[in-house]
């Protein structure tokens, strides 16, 4: 069994899950011939032993189990949350320039009375909603999309929220002809200066510079079973061992769960999921995800807007781990051993 | 015009790679050229400044190099030259690229910083290497960078950034990531005090460090030929229906897209760079020529009132 990965385990759980349903459906059932006087303990039973596995299973995630629990096809997307958590949404379309992305959805609703910017991934179900989406790589577009719309909430003082999911930015050749790279990069730069709170999620895939480009926040936050990662593993097995089938060890080596994004810094908070994955329980997920905004956002208000970028200045210029010792002496590379 | 010598650009660039380093004939008296082949005197190769005398390609350059051929003669004072790489992931092999890097380069990282004068105006300058892991982006070079934009901000003076990298280093994970914040937010700052911030895209400017400071400049050069791009060649093709176009991701592919202001070969920089930071107002500091003789003038002008 410790050979499974998360995806495989979760085949058998789901075995199990249906197994479980028939006995209940027998015990329901006052005539059914199987129906014993000890089966509803059996079934009791059964169902404690259920949690146990599920809670052991998850209590020893590897880094590449987070990875595909992090892209679990059901696990609740942007519109699933901004469903469950806000109401009145009113989503906002297009970038004013060439078009308008599926791969990031942005707009205005609700938090209880609280009106609040929404900017996010949108990744796509069935075939024609993942065209749709572009599979979550958002395009140029998106950014400068994002970007219109977090500048319009700082103009009226409304707080921003954002959910990252994306495997990464387009890296296409349009993305590249519509300026992609600078689409992240101007996000990152007017992110910087917003005199507003905004708080970022990483909710599934938080994909390198695709992922970044809307999280420049004063909180930022993971799901317990997100991921956060300079480069996707596969990527990075291929370059740095030309074998993308040692996703796993990069995985691993790229330190890229929530719990080690807390550590190092680069995460303000890990949000709990429902045992087993958000993917289990849309409304419990939501639920956690809803009370951690709430909280954060109630933290920063009273913050004025000098106060907050200031904050968020330093918030991210703190980040990173070096040494100072004394220079290398040009004339002699000798002493590049004297730490 | 000569774009039609940047078209197969790549594998040109793959080749270089490849070589690392090949491109100077063991005894030093002859390089070949890594674009067309062409061996050259490295004598005429350096008075060239390292572009190649047949076919125009400007090659790699060090960050000592770029400075000297870049800067007024002797004006460079460097900064924060004691920043060092640590290995906070304990990423597998990373110290001995770090090390590898030291001994190529003589440099702790991939950028160096400074001040410096460009036809007589005060400048903050940062410069890539990217003979040190590909100049990658990490801890060290985030905050390099970072430090050379708030420097800027602090004397009121321009900041010129000569960019080249590979992107955010992998080996220091999510800490690398944050670089691409850190040094946009920094570039923010020096944007709100009014002080000009011009990059210079130098080969390769790629991915990591394409998508964060090396876009926002005010004003964007770009030498001939220089690799440009979001993602690498490779990842892009999967990426892609289309086929990539003919020069995709050089410098001036990138022109034509609307993604850089100027090309400008690097025997002109100075000028250009000189000229345009005039131009927002940004004047020559005076020579201790122009001191002394202005000070003579005020002398005169004294004795001529009292006479």
């Amino acid at each position: 069994m410790a050979s499974l990965n998360v995806i495989e385990f979760e085949k058998s759980i789901a075995e199990l899950d249906e197994n479980l349903s028939k006995l209940r459906r027998i015990v329901m059932d006052q005539k059914h011939p199987q129906n014993t006087a000890d089966l509803p303990d059996q079934l009791a039973n059964l169902e404690q032993h259920r949690t146990a596995i599920i809670r052991a299973w998850f209590s020893n995630l590897t880094a590449w189990d987070q990875v595909l629990l992090a892209r679990h096809e059901k696990r609740p997307y942007t519109l699933d949350y901004i469903g469950h958590m806000f109401t009145g949404f009113q989503e906002l379309h297009g970038d004013r320039l060439y078009g308008d992305d599926g791969a990031i959805v942005a707009g205005f609703a609700k938090l209880d009375d609280m009106p609040i910017a929404i900017v996010g991934h949108q990744k796509g179900r069935d075939i024609k909603q993942r065209q749709h989406r572009n599979f979550g790589y958002a395009r140029p577009e998106g950014y400068r999309k994002a970007g219109r719309i977090m500048k319009l909430a700082a103009k009226f003082g409304v707080p921003i929220v954002t959910l990252i999911d994306t495997p990464g930015a387009a890296a296409d050749v349009s993305a590249d002809e519509r300026g992609i790279s600078e689409a992240i990069a101007r996000n990152m730069f007017d992110m910087a200066t917003l005199p507003t709170p905004i708080v970022s999620v990483v909710i599934g895939e938080g994909g390198s510079g695709g992922a970044l480009g809307i999280a420049v926040a004063d909180r930022v936050l993971m799901l317990e079973h997100s991921v956060y990662s300079v480069i996707a593993p596969e990527g990075c097995a291929a370059i740095l061992w030309r074998d993308p089938e040692k996703k796993a060890d990069a995985a691993k080596a790229l330190n890229l769960t929530a719990t080690r994004a807390k550590e190092l810094g680069v995460v303000d908070g890990v949000i709990a999921e429902p045992l087993g994955g958000a993917h289990r329980d849309w409304e419990a997920a939501a639920g956690s995800l809803k009370e951690a905004l709430i909280e954060n956002l109630a933290q920063l208000k009273d913050l004025t807007g000098d106060e907050l970028v200031e904050r968020r200045y330093q918030r991210f210029r703190a980040i990173g781990q070096f040494t100072e010792i004394e220079p290398i002496h040009l004339n002699g590379h000798a002493s590049g051993d004297a730490a | 015009m000569a774009s039609n010598g940047w078209f197969g650009r790549r594998s040109q660039f793959t080749q270089a790679r490849a070589s690392h380093g090949a491109a100077a004939i063991p005894d030093g008296v002859a390089t070949k050229c890594v674009k067309c082949g062409e061996i050259i005197f490295t004598s005429d190769f350096e008075k060239n400044l390292k572009v190649c005398t047949h076919c125009g390609f400007h090659h790699k350059l060090s960050a000592d190099e770029r400075i000297r051929y870049t800067v007024d003669e002797d004006s460079f004072a460097p900064l924060h030259e004691n920043l060092r790489s640590v290995d906070p992931l304990r990423f597998p092999d990373y110290q001995s690229k770090l090390d590898k890097g030291i001994a190529a380069t003589g440099m702790h990282d991939g950028i160096r910083v400074g001040v410096a004068s460009v036809h007589g105006v005060s400048v903050v300058l940062a410069v890539a290497d990217f003979s040190f892991m590909a100049a990658s982006m990490g801890s060290v070079a985030g905050e390099k960078i970072v430090r050379a934009l708030e420097e800027g901000a602090a004397r009121r003076a321009p900041v010129v950034i000569f960019t080249a990298s590979g992107g955010a280093r992998m080996q220091e994970g999510l800490l690398s990531l944050m670089q691409m914040a850190k040094t946009s937010a920094a570039a923010a700052r020096l944007a709100a005090a009014n002080i000009p911030y011009v990059v210079v895209m130098t080969d390769a400017t790629m991915a990591g460090v394409l998508a964060s400071y090396a876009s926002l400049g005010d004003i964007t050069l770009a030498e001939p030929g220089a690799l440009i791009g979001f993602a690498g060649a490779r990842v892009s093709a999967q990426a892609s229906t289309q086929k990539a176009p003919e020069g995709y991701q050089t410098a001036e592919w990138q022109l034509l897209h609307g993604q850089i202001d100027q090309i400008v070969a690097r025997k002109d920089l100075p000028d250009t760079l000189g000229s345009l930071l005039q131009m927002l107002g940004f004047s020559p500091e005076p020579t201790l020529d122009d001191l002394a003789s202005e000070a003579l003038t005020e002398a005169d002008e004294e004795i001529a009132a009292i006479g």
